[in-house]
C-alpha cells in the first residue's frame, strides 16, 4: 500500500501572499491620466489652394503673448468667451448677416437640419502660456459639447454622452467642431 | 422550566483563518492586474493645468509620453527641456522617437497610438508648437493635452 505523502504546511501561505500583496500595493499607481483629446491636421501640401471662407464665417480668436484674448479685433474675456462660442456656432435661419451661413443637410436618424458653416480659428503667439492655451481649448470644448447637448435633449431628449453610437455619430454630423488651427507664424521677435 | 437553558459560561470557539490565504490572495490578484509600474523618472517638473472638458485616456499601452518642462536639478538651468523616455532631447529627436515607439507596438495597434503632452502651466507655447508641427511631420496626428479635472466651480 502506498505510503500517505506528508501534507505540506500551508501556514506561511498567507505570509508570502501578504508579502507580495504589499509589493504590489506600494507599486501600484492609481492616478488615471485624463486630457483633451485633439487632432492634428495633416501637413499641408505644397502649392495648396487657400480655401475662401467668407469673412462672416470665421471667428479669429487670438491668444497674445500675455496671455490676452483678441476675439475678432475686438478685447476677449474668458467668461464670456464660449457663449460668444455658442452664439457664433448656433445655426440662425433665416439668414442673418451678423452670423455665420447655414446649409441643410440630411442626416440619418435625425432628418433635415440646418447646419452652421462657421469656422473657428484659433491662433497663438510663441509666448502665449500653455497654461492659457488649455483655458481657451477647455473654453471652446465646453462650448460645443453643449451645444450637442442641447441638440440631442431636443432631439432625442437625452444628453450626447447617453447617446448610443449611431446616434451620437449623428449629432456629431450636425454640430461638428470646427477648429482650425492657424500654421504657426513668427508674430514679433521671441 | 426554560426550554433552553443557559450553559454557563462556555468559551466562544476561535474563528478559523483558514480562508485567509484565499483572500489574500484574492486582494493579491486584484492588485497584480490594475498595476501599472511607473516607467521612466520624471527629469522635468510637471505642473499640470487643470481644465473641465476632461476625458479619460483609455489604453496606457498605447500612450506614448512627451514631457515638457523646468528641470527638476536647478543646475541644469531654468530653460524648458524636452523629455523623451529616460533622457533629455531635443525638438529634433522627436520623429525617431515616434517610430520607434510605432516600432515597438503590434501592427494592428499602430494606427491607434496616441501622443500624451505632458506639459508644465508655465511654459511658453512656441516649443509646444514646434513639437506639434514636428509630430504633424510624423503622421502621429492623435494627440492628447493631459489636464487634471478642474473641480466645479
Amino acid at each position: 500500500m502506498a505510503k500517505a505523502t506528508t501534507e505540506i504546511n500551508a501556514s506561511s501561505m498567507a505570509d508570502i501572499a501578504f508579502l507580495l500583496l504589499i509589493f504590489f500595493l506600494v507599486t501600484t499607481t492609481m492616478d488615471v491620466t485624463t486630457g483633451i483629446n485633439r487632432k492634428l491636421p495633416p501637413p499641408p501640401e505644397k502649392n495648396q489652394d487657400i480655401p475662401d471662407i467668407k469673412d462672416r464665417n470665421i471667428m479669429n480668436i487670438l491668444i497674445s503673448r500675455s496671455d490676452r484674448l483678441l476675439v475678432n479685433g475686438k478685447i476677449g474675456d474668458l467668461g464670456t468667451l464660449k457663449q460668444d462660442v455658442k452664439d457664433f456656432m448656433t445655426p440662425h435661419y433665416p439668414d442673418d448677416p451678423n452670423f455665420p451661413e447655414v446649409k441643410e443637410e440630411t442626416i440619418d436618424l435625425i432628418g433635415h437640419v440646418y447646419k452652421s458653416k462657421g469656422i473657428i480659428s484659433l491662433k497663438n503667439d510663441r509666448g502665449t502660456s500653455y497654461d492659457m492655451y488649455i483655458q481657451v481649448q477647455d473654453k471652446l470644448a465646453q462650448a460645443f459639447n453643449e451645444l450637442r447637448d442641447e441638440f440631442s435633449q431636443k432631439k432625442f431628449h437625452k444628453n450626447y454622452k447617453e447617446l448610443d453610437e449611431d446616434r451620437a455619430k449623428a449629432v456629431g454630423k450636425a454640430i461638428p467642431v470646427p477648429v482650425s488651427e492657424a500654421e504657426p507664424e513668427n508674430v514679433g521677435d521671441n | 422550566m426554560s426550554r433552553f437553558k443557559k450553559k454557563g459560561d462556555k468559551e466562544t470557539p476561535g474563528i478559523s483563518t483558514a480562508s485567509l490565504p484565499d483572500i489574500i490572495f484574492m486582494l493579491l490578484f486584484f492588485f497584480m492586474v490594475t498595476t501599472v509600474m511607473r516607467e521612466t523618472e520624471l527629469l522635468v517638473k510637471i505642473n499640470p493645468t487643470s481644465a473641465k472638458e476632461v476625458q479619460k485616456l483609455e489604453k496606457k499601452s498605447l500612450v506614448s509620453f512627451i514631457y515638457i518642462g523646468e528641470p527638476v536639478q536647478a543646475k541644469l538651468g531654468s530653460n524648458t527641456r524636452i523629455q523623451l523616455n529616460d533622457a533629455f532631447a531635443t525638438v529634433d529627436d522627436i520623429p525617431e522617437f515616434i517610430a520607434a515607439e510605432r516600432e515597438s507596438r503590434d501592427e494592428a495597434d499602430r494606427k491607434f497610438l496616441t501622443t500624451s503632452l505632458k506639459v508644465d502651466k508655465d511654459t511658453k507655447m512656441g516649443i509646444v508648437t514646434d513639437v506639434k508641427q514636428k509630430l504633424r511631420k510624423v503622421g502621429a496626428f492623435k494627440i492628447n493635452y493631459t489636464v487634471t479635472e478642474a473641480k466645479e466651480d
